[in-house]
């Protein structure tokens, strides 16, 4: 077990580095010399000199990158050009935004597909099965902004249910904290709902062709105990690892639905971000993405070996 | 996307003594087996609409008319016109020729960079295969959306901007697929008679292997259309890929959202479009996969019958 998460560990450190040496590239990708870009063409050669030096510009580049790396590594990746503030800071403020958003959208997502997926494999219900093929189709097919405009057009202005965007602090107004939630968690986890949906269909019919579902049968448990805590323990570890991407879909889809709802989350930062060419703001939330994403990911795969004991004896 | 779609179709020499039906028999049969092809009729309109937009989109759709702003459908505008008086149906047909190609540029550029990559990798294996396995691995660590902002962020917003974002974003995914596919390739008895007898690398690589690793890569190119215009539309929704006043759906959208109490029917035809081309390929992906699944190889050779007869 330790020497298989050792591994894991060993064989993501070179990715770890390409991904912060992908990172720290983009502001080279940028044509010409950033720091004209950012200051406008009438900024004087001092300003401009100035500017480079602050994004640490009039160095060798494998230079700069051992700085902004070690910088990086301390927790400090530069200052906002746009925000009067460090990029750390900006990102620390603005991530329980996100992190409230993408878990309730993961919750919503599970717990709609969990139910529905035991109920389609243990019931050959063909008006279930059009159900989970036509939503499967929706779920890829209405991009989330979309689904966020009819969400707004139905609830927010038509029924005026919810409010059509905007965030309140959970500590200052618990409740329209969670009024203001709704939309956006509804928009941002349907389009996952369906995948989640498939594979614990797929998996259940698996699970419950085994001897061991006939056999708690045959005992006389109750189809209920045998669905719920037979069957669906071990349908649901397929399902790690489509949390595990999903988090990559939830964190690409925040920032769009964060921009649409107004919620003053990560995403939205990086959007705004990228229209002002706050390149170390952008840097910033990449690399937090793309190392959240990496961890979640690591996790998803111990926790595998960990659920699963026939992993961990044929690794052993 | 064309040949994908019509490959039943096209690559069918018609006149071919055949002892079974008629092509186009078979490919109706076909049809008729799998509903889910008719969608490729659907598919087939918009590349219609995008190829002839300036023949059948019935106003230009740059031209605005402050008079008629903001208008619900009328037997002159079938689906209203914007803020700015231009005619949505023009806009929409117009914005098919932006969504489709900015999908098939990225799909082509990320797709071909992806497979030759795998294909690489699998062949030399080594350090080579170690090299870009690290490389795709870095590629997707990263949620994709993200990565393509960032780069986005970086060359500045415009759709050639955006169609190179949308390429590297896929290129892992061909990576890894033609990677897997190569290895099974390989080690095959006719790519080592082609290696001893001398045959170069490069055209082992593109004779030997690309066609036999074609399959799934074609069927994988028709899900990654679907993404790729997907993405596409929610960057230039977002503003960041096709600029004002270029009709492009996403932001087309985008004008509408500002409308939606008031004039809620402004997002219907282009949001309708998305969905409709979304729907299309992954039904069309899905027949094709059907097709493909070695599974169903009896019916790969009904249809294929004359091509791989004449071919090999």
């Amino acid at each position: 077990m330790a020497r298989y998460i050792v591994q894991r560990l060993l064989f993501m450190l070179p990715v770890a580095l390409l991904v912060s040496f992908v990172t720290f590239m983009l502001i080279h990708l940028v044509p010409g010399d950033p720091a004209r870009v950012l200051l406008g063409e009438e900024a004087t050669p001092q300003t401009v000199a100035a500017l480079q030096r602050q994004l640490g510009l009039d160095k060798p580049l494998p230079q700069q990158f051992v700085l902004w790396l070690g910088q990086a590594l301390h927790g400090n990746l530069g200052d906002s050009i746009q925000l009067q503030q460090p990029v750390s800071q900006a990102i620390f403020q603005r991530l329980p935004v996100t992190l409230e958003l993408g878990l309730a959208a993961l919750i919503f997502s599970v717990g709609l597909a969990i139910p529905l997926g035991v109920y389609s494999a243990t019931h050959r219900n063909h008006w279930l099965e059009w159900l989970i093929n036509v939503s499967t189709l929706v779920g890829t097919a209405i991009p989330n902004f979309v689904l966020a405009l009819l969400l707004i057009f139905l609830f927010a202005v038509t029924l005026r249910f919810f409010p059509p965007g905007g965030y309140a602090p959970f500590t200052d107004d618990p409740m329209n904290n969670l009024r203001n939630l709704v939309l956006p968690m509804i928009a941002l986890g349907t389009g996952t709902v369906a995948g989640n949906l498939r594979q614990i269909n797929a998996s259940m019919t698996e699970v419950l062709e085994h001897d061991y579902i006939r056999t708690a049968r045959a005992k006389g448990l109750s189809e209920r105990r045998v669905n719920y805590v037979h069957a669906l323990r071990n349908s649901l570890l397929p399902l790690l690892t489509i949390i595990g991407i999903q988090v990559g879909a939830i964190l690409s889809g925040a920032f769009v639905i964060e921009s649409i709802f107004l919620w003053p989350g990560i995403g939205k930062l990086g959007v705004d971000s990228a229209f002002a060419k706050d390149y170390p703001v952008v840097q910033g939330v990449v690399l937090l993405a793309a190392f959240s994403y990496m961890l979640i990911n690591l996790l998803v795969d111990i926790s595998y070996v960990f659920l699963d004991p026939r992993i961990r004896l044929n690794r052993s | 996307m064309a040949e994908s779609i019509s490959l039943p179709e096209s690559e069918e020499p018609a006149g071919l003594p055949i002892a079974a039906s008629p092509w186009f028999k078979r490919v109706l049969s076909e049809f008729r087996h799998n509903p889910r092809w008719w969608f490729s009729l659907v598919l087939l309109a918009f590349i219609l609409a995008a190829i002839f937009a300036p023949l059948v989109s019935p106003y230009d759709p740059l031209a605005y008319h402050p008079v008629i702003t903001a208008q619900p459908p009328t037997w002159a505008h079938l689906l209203g016109t914007d803020s700015l008086g231009r005619d949505q149906l023009s806009r929409i047909i117009y914005g098919t020729r932006v969504s489709l190609s900015i999908g098939l540029i990225s799909i082509l550029l990320g797709g071909l960079t992806g497979t030759l990559l795998g294909m690489l990798a699998a062949y030399f294996k080594g350090w080579v295969d170690q090299l870009i396995a690290i490389l795709v691995d870095a590629l997707l660590a990263f949620p994709s959306l993200l990565l393509a902002l960032a780069i986005i962020a970086a060359l500045g917003p415009s759709l050639i901007n955006l169609a190179i974002a949308l390429a590297i974003v896929r290129v892992p995914i061909y990576a890894r697929l033609a990677r897997g596919q190569t290895l099974q390739v390989v080690s095959q008895d006719y790519i080592m008679a082609a290696h001893s007898a001398g045959t170069h690398t490069l055209k082992i690589l593109t004779r030997h292997i690309l066609p036999n690793i074609f399959g799934p890569l074609l069927v994988q190119a028709t899900i990654s259309v679907s993404l790729a215009i997907l993405d596409e539309s929610i960057f230039s929704f977002l503003g960041l890929g096709a600029q004002p006043p270029t009709p492009e759906w996403g932001a087309m959208i985008n004008d509408a959202q500002t409308f939606l109490a008031s004039d809620p029917w402004m997002m219907f035809g282009p949001a309708l479009a998305i969905v409709l081309v979304l729907v299309s390929l992954n039904l069309v992906g899905d027949a094709l996969r059907g097709l493909l699944d070695p599974r169903d190889a009896e019916r790969i050779t009904m249809i294929f019958r004359t091509t791989r007869g004449g071919s090999s």
